[in-house]
């Protein structure tokens, strides 16, 4: 997995390339932190070269979704698709999380 | 490891690649299961079996650890908010959806969860 981040206008883009798994969440969780703990409340997750996800990943989302709801910061996630959306579909994550077909517009939700 | 070995069973098999990334999932779910569950104060060893039954490509996990039925599990409440929901029993319920069927036996002090994937869940009837 890799975590390529980049500051926009109004919000911290975060982008993931590779797998989510039991393997490289701790390594999200603790990217995520840190931004968080830095003071990048505002941010938006896009998945579009993420290719593998499973249920210790979308723990990964939720303790950082967590985390950043009780510092009062905001996340979207963007361009979930293919075989990540079906997953985030059968565990119900797609309906809590704010999600956007692109980066543009979850960063336009968030400006 | 694992990852590769069953893939290339089910490369063999002749597995859809929409079915290999369900197999993929209920694999990695079981492995983390069985950590938790058969192993949950330390290492322990698993094993992997692959076989073709037919249609159907049949995936089996045995571990030597403290018996445990992981389908005794019950699912998860997937329609809780963001900050009431929990993990706990996702794993079980993705090898639930993403296998056509599965069973657990308890068999010489080990746990074994049978996995089995049709070839082709769709079935269709074909006329000559």
């Amino acid at each position: 997995m890799e975590i390529r981040t980049k500051k926009e206008a109004h919000a911290t883009v975060v982008a993931i390339t590779g797998r989510l798994d039991a393997v490289t969440a701790p390594e999200y969780e603790k990217k995520m932190q840190e931004l968080i703990g830095g003071g990048d409340i505002r941010l938006v997750v896009d998945f579009e070269a993420l290719e593998y996800i499973s249920s210790a990943g979308l723990r990964g989302l939720l303790v950082t979704a967590k985390l950043l709801k009780a510092k009062g910061g905001h996340v979207r996630f963007a361009n979930v698709a293919g075989t990540v959306k079906e997953v985030f579909d059968i565990s119900g994550f797609g309906s809590i999380f704010q999600m956007d077909a692109t980066v543009a517009g979850a960063l336009a939700a968030l400006s | 490891m694992a990852n590769n070995f069953v893939e290339e069973c089910a490369d063999r098999f002749g597995l859809a690649t929409k079915k290999k990334f369900g197999l993929e999932l209920a694999l990695e779910e079981a492995f983390i299961n069985i950590c938790s569950h058969a192993y949950p104060d330390g290492e322990g060893d698993a094993e992997i079996f692959c076989t073709g039954d037919g249609d159907a490509f049949v995936l089996e996990i045995a571990d030597s650890g403290k018996p445990f039925d992981v389908l005794s599990l019950p699912d998860p409440d997937i329609t809780l908010d963001i900050m009431d929901r929990q993990i706990g029993g996702l794993g079980i319920h993705f090898i639930r959806t993403m296998s056509d069927s599965v069973s657990y036996r308890r068999e010489n002090d080990r746990n074994i969860l049978r996995m089995v994937f049709e070839k082709d869940s769709k079935r269709t009837v074909t006329s000559r």
